[in-house]
């Protein structure tokens, strides 16, 4: 089954097409990650995914609708978007952030129902962030506050959950936290999980499914054996790479890797 | 199980702390409106006529019109009193709209060129069209609000990096710089300095009866539009980008927004000139009280912002009697150092 599936998209700013003829499937009930180098056109992706952008022409359907023609609290109801760069405003506490994933489900003035409670509290405890809940955000550490977000996402009761590079900023602990977070979701609640990483070991560890960029243009998508390869990395990366394999996944990982000879 | 038990446990715990913003924010409601109510009788009692504050109240509920002490209450003192009042609701929630939608925390309708705008556009209606109405006067005041905000949006945006902050109230000190010069400049060529001059100040002594009726059904319009818009205002707040993803169209809601916000500005000026910084100041001082819902944010802009303003014209005629001090200068006296205190804090998005 697909829970999301991009044909023929093409993406750009004035003149100058960042995705170009793009088509990809996104299965349920995966992890999906999104690999390629920078200004490879993979944030613009999310960006048209999560309506910020329009497409020039194809689309992104979701459950064989496309989504620029869905109202935007439907698709709300069904697909939660974690952007890059969200900062909480001052002074807002975890518990108020979380509590705005309700919002595709509100109508109106009114405030908070049981089922919405139900939703908030399941969330922040799902994130671990029982203990913080009634502390302001700006105040939390970088890997908390990522976490508050991801619970506000979850908050939004979607079955498709998209982050973009989650564990961006992040050190190596609070990274693996985050991703084994999003694995427990999947392996648990089912969710489907689209994200972007940079990091090539965790992307081939945790995903059931890889999608390689480059330029705007597919490269390769399967599981990680498929797209793990040495050729693969060099036409996406520009990099020579030695694999080895993740003791933990049993999946490629890059042990190291050098430019490639410019000749 | 144990777990549970003991999260709801956790959870009993916190909920008192977590109600208690809509407690506080229902008490400035009472309070506010309270405190409010009495502001405006003493401020209508208090003047260069000695009037006891239970004339004012037969004044209002008791009406004769041969004693000379009800007819001064009733023609001079409440409409300037209600018009301080309203034109403080509408710079404060102007104020708070500006602030949630554009995450800028030096948002105010003085700041970002409104107030300029709309004075300018008086000043040519005063030039081209003298003796026009209050009911034309007032829809220039928006178009010039809308002109002022325009032309900061315009040139905060030319500068490479985007519009932060600092950049829109930098293109707001500019333009609104620009727009004063051209205003006095129209006012000394057409000799028009003297009904001018008011404006600038700012001050709600001139407010008569004839306004108040002309600017309320603009005003409650608007904010029953801005309390419609207040829960989609706290989600602009977290971003477009977030706002987009919990299905909210941000489009829609900013077009409403700005409308709303020109319609407030610009009644506002209309009534009391460029008066500055409540806008800056009240949103603030509530989202500190109440937290950070627009829900509770926009009423308690209106009872706070309504509150100061006819507070500052109270200590306006009390300063140096028999003379008024310009509102404007007592609220820029507040506004200032709040203003840099705002701006220390890094002028981070809220």
């Amino acid at each position: 089954m697909l829970a999301l599936k991009v044909e023929d998209l093409s993406v750009g700013y004035a003149n100058t097409m960042i995705i170009d003829g793009l088509s990809v499937s996104i299965p349920e009930k995966k992890i999906t990650t999104i690999i390629g180098p920078n200004g490879c056109g993979k944030s613009t992706l999310l960006k048209t995914i999560s309506r910020l952008l329009k497409a020039k022409s194809g689309g992104v359907y979701l459950d064989g609708q496309a989504i620029h023609q869905l109202p935007t609290k439907e698709v709300a109801k069904r697909m939660a978007i974690l952007p890059q760069t969200a900062t909480a405003p001052s002074g807002l506490t975890v518990f108020e952030l979380v509590s705005y994933g309700r919002f595709p489900h509100q109508k109106g003035l009114i405030s908070l129902k049981q089922e919405d409670y139900d939703y908030i509290y399941w969330a922040i405890d799902v994130t671990g962030l029982t203990d913080l809940q009634d502390r302001e955000v700006e105040a939390l550490s970088g890997g908390q506050r990522q976490r508050v977000w991801i619970a506000m996402a979850l908050a939004q009761g979607t079955d498709i959950l998209i982050l973009d590079e989650p564990t961006t900023y992040l050190d190596l602990a609070h990274q693996l936290d985050i991703l084994l977070l999003l694995q427990r979701l999947n392996e648990e609640e089912g969710r489907t999980i689209v994200m972007v990483l940079h990091d090539l070991n965790h992307a081939s560890r945790f995903s059931h499914y890889m999608i390689a960029m480059q330029a705007g243009m597919l490269i390769e998508e399967g599981a990680p054996e498929k797209v793990m390869t040495v050729e693969t990395l060099k036409k996406v990366f520009d990099i020579d790479v030695h694999l080895a394999t993740c003791p933990y996944s049993q999946n490629p990982i890059c042990l190291s890797y050098q430019l490639c000879q410019k000749d | 199980m144990e777990t549970s038990a003991r999260a709801s446990a956790k959870l009993g715990k916190t909920k008192g702390n977590r109600r208690a913003r809509p407690v506080v924010a229902t008490l400035i409601l009472l309070g506010g409106t309270i405190a409010l109510l009495l502001a405006i009788g003493l401020s209508i009692s208090f003047g260069a006529a000695d009037i006891s504050l239970k004339t004012v109240w037969s004044a209002v509920f008791h009406f004769n019109p041969d004693l000379t002490a009800h007819q001064i209450i009733r023609d001079i003192r409440m409409p300037r009193v209600l018009g301080a009042a309203m034109v403080g609701a509408c710079f404060a929630v102007s104020g708070a709209i500006m602030q949630g939608m554009t995450r800028n925390p030096l948002a105010d309708s003085g700041l970002l060129g409104l107030n300029a705008g709309a004075t300018f556009m008086l000043a040519v209606c005063f030039a081209f069209f003298p003796g026009l109405s209050y009911i034309y006067l007032i829809l220039f005041s928006f178009i010039g609000a809308g002109l002022g905000a325009g032309l900061v949006y315009g040139t905060g945006s030319l500068a490479k990096g985007g519009l932060t902050p600092m950049r829109l109230v930098l293109a707001g000190a500019a333009v609104s710089a620009l727009l004063a010069a051209l205003s006095e400049g129209v006012a000394l060529y057409f000799q028009i300095g003297q009904d001018l001059a008011f404006w600038y100040a700012g001050g709600v002594s001139g407010t008569r009866w004839l306004n108040l009726q002309i600017m309320s059904p603009w005003i409650i319009l608007a904010m029953i539009g801005a309390i419609l818009l207040s829960r989609s205002i706290t989600l602009l707040s977290l971003g477009d980008e977030v706002a987009l993803g919990l299905g909210q169209s941000t489009k829609a809601i900013k077009f409403c927004g700005i409308i709303i916000v020109l319609i407030l500005a610009g009644s506002a000026v209309s009534v009391v000139g460029a008066v500055g910084f409540v806008g800056l100041i009240v949103p603030h001082v509530t989202r500190f009280l109440v937290g950070h819902d627009y829900r509770w944010i926009i009423p308690c802009s209106i009872i706070l912002g309504s509150l100061l303003v006819v507070l500052a014209d109270l200590c306006a005629r009390m300063v140096n009697p028999p003379f008024e001090t310009p509102i404007g200068a007592l609220i820029a006296l507040l506004g200032v150092p709040f203003f840099l205190y705002i701006a220390r804090k890094g002028g981070k998005a809220i």
